[in-house]
């Protein structure tokens, strides 16, 4: 499956990810191969075997509802770019 | 043409958790911007979420109660997009495997029951806030909220008008507090309400395009919502016009709803399993002691309110719309030896008004379910009228007394002295010669003139009963 130059371009946005023009062209046929190696699994046939949800066959671990995290704000915003009034401030998302 | 109106809905129910899903930051509403924001909560690299077993526990409790499939064993996904409101850039939530499959909820449309399908319910986290006042152009992110437990309730498209809408998320909200799974509270954002609507012509099996109103904080604005975005989209498609899917938001102070602005690749969420988070694997024993916790839930408790205690549908249903107040109910019934009727009367009619009017809920009324039974006796036994019970009730409300203290200091206590009371009704007679007149030429109504002034004169404490005999037998009597 090729992928084209606008898919890269759309992707790339999609993770935030900046992609210089020249590059374009060669993530395209890179990632292109790694699709195709997706399609030559997609012909296997699956139908009796579960879905893996994740790489090692483990379950999750659960914790009792308790409160054990005490406020630490001062701490964790001092490595924040601009706070103020105790809210974290980043550049304006609505207009 | 006849339109159908189909509505689904997504309800965001916040768990009623002490710590965040995924960490043990406190989830308490209301602290101080970020003080209940831990290094998992504001995404510090290297950390990893923890699952809140009580969350787990609270979407069970759920899917049991609406008769849904428990997936025993689910899977964490991330949904992936970027806002400064969620510091991961995704949010932890459930995809392919939710925990609940499947169930359905029973609603009165007023013209029979009907049941609405639930598609399914699924764990996730919550995001922050974000503050558009202005500070110097950049927006202010309070990350309290992000990562409360959320459980994600979608409905199957079954209704078919704004009212049957607000049936079934009246019925949710209550059925969420009666398993003490939300707080309920739609102020606090605890209980919020994204719909999904669209318009076919009568008849048409196909689904037209639907629109989702995003994010509507009242049952009243929601039915409002709706019924707004139906008649824009079949206004639109009668001047040839077609609907376009987008998200819209509702403003309640112009009543009308308006596409929220977004890009066009907002959705592309690029769901996958969250490596962090192994499979949620949940054991029978795990299920049963869920199944343990469950109360007697509304439907039940409604019904047996009609069997048990002989209340009609309408009395039953209002009593049992919360569960605080069914407790209060029968706490009542059971210490008065007042009727079932008359304690519901009391409990839906006096006490609901004052605590609507107050804004309050029962739980914080001054009056307990043994004043209210205290009460209700003095009726039985003869010791006040209702009507001077009504004023007892409303000193009992401003936390002047018991009704046994009251009906004392104020000297309440009905006339049942016959001699006392023939006295006033001599009085009364003996300067109403005209009314006299009147009664006797066969004008009988101006009996309730007489009766009138006897209350008055007694300050209402003659039997209204005895009042009434007596003025009968001295009118027609003719002396």
């Amino acid at each position: 499956m090729a992928l084209d130059k606008q898919t890269i371009y759309k992707i790339s946005r999609l993770a935030r990810i900046h992609v210089d023009k020249v590059d374009i062209d060669r993530y395209a046929s890179q990632l292109s191969t790694i699709l195709d190696f997706v399609e030559q699994m997609n012909r296997i046939d699956t139908d009796n075997v579960a879905p893996l949800s994740h790489p090692q066959d483990r379950v999750l671990r659960m914790r009792e509802d308790s409160v054990t995290e005490h406020d630490r704000r001062d701490d964790l915003q001092s490595v924040a770019p601009m706070t103020e009034n105790g809210l974290y401030l980043v550049p304006k998302v609505i207009e | 043409m006849a339109w159908e109106t189909v509505i689904g809905l997504e309800v965001h129910v916040q768990l009623s958790t002490n710590s965040k899903i995924f960490s043990g930051a406190s989830t308490s509403y209301g602290a101080k911007p970020n003080t209940q924001a831990c290094e998992v909560d504001i995404a510090l690299p290297g950390v990893l979420p923890v699952m809140n077993k009580e969350a787990a526990r609270k979407a069970v409790k759920f899917g049991l109660s609406v008769e849904s499939k428990i997936n025993q064993r689910s899977v964490f996904a991330r949904k992936n997009y970027f806002y400064p409101d969620l510091p991961k850039g995704y949010q932890i939530s459930q995809y392919e495997l939710p925990i609940v499959v499947g169930g359905h909820l029973t609603i009165d449309t007023g013209k029979g029951e009907k049941r609405i399908g639930i598609t399914r319910a699924h764990l996730e986290e919550d995001a922050g806030k974000s503050l558009h006042e202005d500070f110097h152009g950049m927006t202010g992110i309070d990350l309290n909220r992000a990562g409360t437990p959320l459980l994600e309730i979608v409905s199957e498209p079954d209704m078919r008008s704004p009212a049957e809408a607000i049936a079934y998320l009246r019925k949710l909200h209550t059925l969420v507090r009666y398993l003490e799974i939300c707080d309920g509270n739609m102020q606090e954002g605890s209980f919020r309400c994204d719909a999904n609507v669209s318009v076919r012509p009568q008849g048409e099996t196909e689904l037209g395009t639907r629109t989702e109103l995003k994010n509507i904080n009242s049952f009243r604005f929601i039915e409002k919502a709706i019924e707004y975005e139906v008649e824009r989209q079949i206004d639109l498609i009668e001047d040839g016009g077609t609907v376009v899917q987008e998200t819209r938001l509702y403003d309640p102070s112009r009543n009308e709803t308006r596409p929220m602005r977004t890009k066009e690749d907002a959705h592309d969420y690029r769901y996958f399993p969250d490596p962090d988070l192994p499979p949620m694997e949940l054991d029978d024993q795990f299920i049963d002691s869920a199944r343990q916790q469950l109360p007697e839930l509304p439907d039940t408790k409604r019904h047996r309110f009609m069997e048990q205690h002989g209340l009609g549908p309408a009395d039953a249903y209002q009593l049992t719309s919360d569960k605080a107040t069914a407790d209060f109910f029968e706490a009542v019934l059971e210490q008065t030896r007042g009727d079932a009727k008359t304690v519901a009367n009391w409990v839906n009619s006096e006490l609901a008004g004052y605590l609507n009017e107050t804004n309050m809920v029962i739980e914080s009324a001054r009056i307990d379910p043994g004043m209210l039974a205290e009460l209700i006796d003095r009726i039985e036994d003869g010791t006040i009228s209702g009507k001077i019970a009504k004023d007892v009730f409303r000193s009992m409300w401003n936390g002047e007394g018991t009704a046994d203290q009251l009906i004392e200091t104020k000297a309440l206590r009905q006339i049942t002295d016959s001699g006392e009371l023939e006295k006033v009704v001599d009085d009364v007679l003996s300067r109403s010669r005209e009314q006299v007149e009147q009664y006797r030429g066969g004008q009988t109504k101006v009996l309730g003139y007489f009766v009138g002034q006897v209350m008055k004169e007694t300050q209402g404490k003659a039997n209204p009963q005895q009042v009434n005999e007596l003025l009968k037998q001295k009118l027609e009597s003719g002396d």
